[in-house]
């Protein structure tokens, strides 16, 4: 190594035929390269930005964004900071002026109801109380207490808990979302409490959400692992053919497949009748396969299946069929050589479509929401509900990043354990 | 010791009625063009595919109806077969925990068995980790780690480059010594064969041409495909004319009478083909000392170091091959002239006309 | 020659480009609720109103069920492209709240009826929201399969009474209608229901009710799944909308009857989001197509109530099966002897704490 350093320092400059240095034309020749492959990249990093980082950024802020308060409240939010929130005492008279101030302020370009929405999902009235305040604050004109007539338009006013709610909720970023994600709220002294038990529902649909799209994943593990062994021996011809009916379900709409699980698993449907004629099952009764959690594991694990054949077929490909034969060769039996050879080489194949099923599933609400009745609806069902129902994108986005940061600790988890480098897709 | 006889029959025959044993401790070598039915043996004999007919005997034993696993037979795969999530000692240790031994008995296998491939200290690296020649020597290594009665090597130094390749010739063919066990090996490459083994079969069209010793295959080739496929061959065309028990002659299609040895020919008004290894024509011999001389045109020179390649046009073939030993007759051959050359009976074997 | 081809084609350039100004029409994105019901538009109210005038072109958009959501997406990123949105009231009033739909002066707007009556006093207090202008009066109902049954259920307590009337149920995977039912049921006083409801005793009251039933309900959340359970014989009882079980009943023929005992009422309208492109046409769009004679006219092809008491008198037969349309409508005073209102001041209040605590229910 010092040899060839020490040849490189005693030589003069190397350069091309035209006299440019060497080493700058080689860089010059290596940036020509990197801008051209840069180029082509762009279109595709510019679309993963606006389709992919952007929206999840967004939602990241949406959890914690609260920003609305002290945008329509400007006068209050400051003076409320002296306020002793923990004490029994209303606000003094200048703050209720000032809050008078910014509802009228917020009538007149009509978003001051928008602070009311946002409040309501933390305590329900605050809509109401916004709305029927409006109009009647406009119509005070300098009254001797703005506290008192304040009071008289609506009781809540003179309630502690509106102003503690709106206290606690003055700062750009609020936690309340995330509270609420995992089924709490706060307290009087704004420490965050838990749901009474019969109350709580968020976390228990993230618990068997987990649970549902695992015993998905393990399903379509035992039926994809025979279905991609067998693509991956027979013959081109026939494996080909077997791979449309693998692939067929992802050229129909998932709703068409969704609804057909319906007729074929309802009471009065295809697979109860066939039973009843058999004489398995009794008329009277008929069993209830769909509208539970068998429906929507049955619907899913039909719907994901291609997703753990493909990543296990094409790693199957690429074992080669010498690895049984050595292994039996040397004494082991079939059973044997499957279990110590054959499977642990499609291990990175198994790990790659669990991990394509299990994130798909976990996300999935179509499906849930159709067949799965109330005990087979997953968490997606909520954000949904929330994102379109109830308009609280805060909460919804709080529990979308929940989500997120799941299936992220689960990545890191599997980098850990198995390894990332152990995936395959092909 | 051991007695195969098989036919492999579907809707066409693989491998057509064959008989073959091998002896203990033997290297025996099968070797032919690809889809002669060579590895289809090989497989049959691991159990990996049924005969349709016949029966595979082992040590005497029959076994047509032993699954693989209890055949007790190693193999090492050209394509090596190391199991990649194993390291070396791991893939050493398979076969002796699938026969349950004992972990110290199991460690003196494998260091043993290292040993013997001189690769002490790879125990802990993985397949990926090694060269090619390293994994070949890992794979002849597993093959033998139980004590098989019988090796069996379909291609196994074919994706190795050239020196290597010959390097592993010579190892394998020692370690085949020092054990005294019984090999089966299978490759197309006939300087491979004829390097290593101790009896060669020549396989074409699911037939064994000819099983003999790699120097008898050679000087003394049965058929034209043997004469043709072991070695470089002049071959000549044409009619028998007379033939005896040891003697025959021959008019070839340029109407020249050649005299030849009686090997392998049909009969008198029949065609055969006359096979003569080009380092046995003598150029410029003595008028009268041979019963073959012609006259030939050089129609082309190679030098090749040792010797010279010549190609002439002999008796209407102008594909007729003759090495020249590098010495001063070197300087008597000129491009476009014309030489004597001639041969002996015993070196121009008149065989079967195909091939 | 050349020449004449290169002329020939600028001529045609120039003269496509032109026509293709004068043929341009105004196109007007409507968003609905797709199926029958917009169908029932398109015959009511766009058809006539494209005839009327030829330059405007109406599209349907069927996204009306995530109509809210997606208001709000396209309004935070400055890109309205709906001219009109299909609302229920509650949502119009939500909307309105936001500031994501436009107020409006109903009676610049609106046409009068024939008689003369200004918009607002026509639509009355079914005006819930500045911005919404109602179209149609709809009803969550029961259906019951008549073949389950020898005497017909007639009461809203007889949905509750699984020992009369066993079988499944089907209710809606909300607690908004579920819970003033529930009450009701239990023997609370109809006026009150809103009073008992605001108490955390009467929300538990409402519970307790419900899950004397809960283990044979089937929970719904889109409009067509009712039917279709009371269609297979999945249950045997459920709530629905009004519309969907005329079709059902009437249409198909199915072996379904309705129960009209506290049907509950709410509304459906228009709102004009902020932003629309055309606020001018759309405007001259409402004037015509919520009249009297047109929201009358929808009646004739789906089976709810028009908003403006003026239209009542105009409701005729169904255009395609010919039947008296009125004794099908909620508004029909021998359905509507018990029905409830849905309080919306009360439900923008406690929706979302409300829908929290029923999924939790559910979910138990």
């Amino acid at each position: 190594m010092r040899k060839i350093n020490n040849i490189n320092n005693n030589q003069e400059i190397l350069t091309t035929a035209d006299g440019v240095p060497l080493k700058a034309s080689l860089n010059r020749a290596l940036r020509r390269e990197r801008n051209i492959s840069l180029l082509l990249v762009t279109p595709l990093f510019v679309f993963v930005l606006i389709a992919f980082l952007f929206p999840i950024a967004d939602m990241l802020f949406l959890s914690v964004d609260n920003k609305i308060v002290v945008e329509k409240l400007p006068r209050t939010v400051p003076l409320l900071a002296d306020w002793d929130e923990t004490g029994t005492v209303l606000p003094d008279e200048q703050i209720y002026k000032a809050l008078v101030q910014d509802i009228n302020a917020g009538t007149v370009d009509k978003t001051i109801l928008r602070l009311g929405r946002r409040l309501n999902f933390e305590q329900g009235g605050m809509s109401s109380l916004f709305r029927r305040s409006v109009r009647k604050l406009k119509r005070l004109k300098e009254p001797e207490s703005y506290k008192a007539a304040t009071i008289r338009i609506h009781r809540k006013w003179g309630d502690l808990a509106t102003w503690r709610l709106i206290k606690r909720l003055s700062g750009k970023f609020t936690p309340t979302y995330f509270y609420s994600a995992v089924d709490g709220g706060v307290d009087k002294a704004g420490h965050f409490v838990r749901n009474p038990e019969n109350q709580r529902i968020y976390l228990k649909l993230f618990v068997r959400t987990i649970l549902l799209s695992l015993l998905i994943t393990l399903f379509t593990i035992i039926l994809g692992y025979p279905i991609s062994y067998l693509l991956a021996t027979l013959p081109t011809k026939l494996s080909n053919l077997l791979m449309i009916l693998v692939l067929l379900p992802f050229w129909t709409s998932l709703l068409v497949r969704t609804t057909s699980w319906i007729t074929l698993l309802q009471r009065e449907g295809v697979i109860n009748d066939l039973l009843v004629w058999i004489g398995v099952v009794d008329n009277a009764h008929r069993l209830t396969m769909i509208h539970n959690q068998i429906g929507t594991i049955v619907a899913m694990t039909h719907i994901l299946l291609p997703f753990m054949v493909l990543p296990l077929f094409s790693v199957m490909k690429t074992i080669p069929p010498n690895y049984m034969r050595a292994a039996r060769s040397m004494g082991a039996t079939q059973f044997r050589a499957f279990l110590r050879i054959y499977l642990p080489n499609t291990v990175p194949g198994i790990g790659a479509g669990c991990i394509l099923v299990f994130i798909l599933s976990i996300g999935y609400y179509i499906t849930p929401s159709l067949v799965g009745g109330t005990s087979g609806t997953f968490i997606s069902n909520l954000i949904a509900y929330h994102v379109q129902g109830s308009l609280n994108w805060g909460l919804g986005a709080a529990l979308g990043t929940m989500l997120l940061m799941f299936v992220l600790a689960l990545y890191v988890l599997y980098d850990k354990v198995v390894g990332l480098d152990n995936i395959k897709l092909g | 010791m051991e007695e195969i006889q098989k036919s492999y029959d579907g809707e066409t025959l693989v491998i057509k009625n064959m008989n073959m044993d091998v002896t203990r401790g033997e290297f025996l070598t099968m070797l032919g063009p690809s889809g002669s039915g060579k590895t289809t043996c090989l497989m049959m004999v691991a159990g990996f595919e049924p005969a349709t007919h016949g029966e595979i005997y082992l040590n005497d034993r029959p076994i047509n109806k032993v699954p693989p696993h209890k055949r007790g037979i190693g193999m090492v795969f050209q394509d090596y077969a190391l199991f990649p999530h194993m390291t070396v000692a791991e893939n050493l240790e398979f076969p002796l925990k699938v026969r349950k031994m004992s972990k110290e008995e199991c460690k003196q296998r494998i260091k043993r068995v290292l040993d013997m491939v001189q690769l002490r200290g790879f125990e802990g690296r993985r397949p990926s980790q090694l060269s090619g020649g390293q994994q070949q020597r890992i794979a002849v290594a597993r093959s033998m780690v139980f004590d098989p009665d019988l090796i069996l090597m379909d291609e196994p130094l074919g994706a190795l480059d050239k020196n290597l390749r010959e390097q592993m010739q010579l190892e394998i063919r020692h370690i085949h010594e020092r054990l005294g066990v019984t090999v089966i090996y299978v490759t197309h490459d006939q300087s491979e064969a004829l390097t290593m083994s101790d009896r060669i079969a020549v396989f074409d069209d699911g037939v064994i041409q000819q099983l003999a010793h790699p120097d008898k295959l050679y000087e003394e080739p049965e058929n034209a495909f043997v004469a043709h496929f072991i070695g470089e061959n002049n071959r000549l065309l044409g009619n028998i004319l007379e033939a005896d028990d040891k003697n025959c002659k021959i008019e070839l299609d340029s109407k020249d009478i050649i005299q030849a040895k009686n090997v392998n020919i049909a009969g008198i008004g029949n065609r055969t083909t006359l096979s003569l290894r080009p380092e046995r024509v003598i150029i410029e011999p003595a008028p009268g000392s041979m019963p073959n001389i012609f006259n030939a045109r050089v129609e082309e020179l190679i030098y090749l170091g040792d010797h010279i390649r010549t190609r002439l046009k002999v008796c209407g073939h102008d594909d007729f091959v003759v090495k020249v030993a590098n010495s001063s007759a070197r300087a008597a051959l000129n491009k476009g002239e014309t030489v004597k050359i001639g041969w002996n009976i015993e070196d121009c074997r008149a065989l079967d006309p195909s091939g | 020659m050349y020449k004449i081809i290169k002329q020939t084609l600028l001529a045609m350039i120039v003269v496509s480009f032109t026509a293709g100004i004068a043929l341009a029409k105004t196109k007007l994105v409507i968003v609905s609720w797709g199926g029958a019901y917009t169908t029932s538009q398109q015959k009511a109210y766009h058809d006539p109103y494209m005839k009327l005038n030829p330059n405007i072109q109406i599209i349907n958009d069927d996204s009306a069920a995530a109509g809210p959501a997606k208001l709000r997406a396209m309004s935070k990123a400055g890109n309205v492209t709906w001219d009109l949105l299909d609302a229920v009231a509650s949502d119009s009033i939500a909307l309105c709240d936001e500031g994501l739909v436009e107020e409006v002066d109903h009676d610049a707007i609106l046409a009068p009826a024939p008689d003369g009556t200004p918009a607002s006093a026509d639509f009355g207090d079914l005006i819930v929201s500045p911005c919404f202008v109602p179209t149609i009066v709809y009803a969550t109902t029961f259906g019951y399969r008549k073949d389950a049954f020898a005497t017909p259920p007639t009461t809203i307590a007889d949905v509750f009474d699984l020992k009369k009337f066993p079988g499944g149920r089907t209710l809606e995977k909300k607690p908004i209608g579920n819970f003033e039912w529930a009450l009701i049921a239990d023997g609370v006083d109809p006026d009150k229901v809103y009073e008992v409801l605001a108490t955390p005793e009467g929300v538990d009251r409402a519970f307790k009710k419900l899950d004397t039933i809960k283990d044979s309900v089937i929970w719904w959340s889109t409009g067509s799944e009712p039917v279709k359970n009371l269609v297979a014989g999945q249950v045997v009882i459920g709530s629905a909308y009004n519309g969907r079980l005329f079709n059902a009943i009437a249409a198909e023929k199915q072996p379904l009857a309705m129960m009209w005992d506290w049907q509950y009422f709410d509304l459906d309208g228009w709102v004009i989001p902020k932003g629309s492109p055309h606020l001018k046409e759309i405007k001259k769009y409402l004037r015509f197509a919520a009249d009297t004679q047109r929201l009358a006219d929808q009646a004739k092809y789906i089976s709810y109530g028009p908003a403006r008491k003026s239209s009542a008198p105009l409701v005729g037969k169904h255009a395609e099966l010919g039947v008296d349309m009125k004794p099908h409508m909620p508004t029909n005073p021998i359905n509507a002897k018990h029905r409830l209102v849905k309080n919306y001041e009360f439900w923008a209040d406690h929706e979302v704490e409300y829908t929290e605590k029923f999924l939790a229910w559910v979910v138990k």
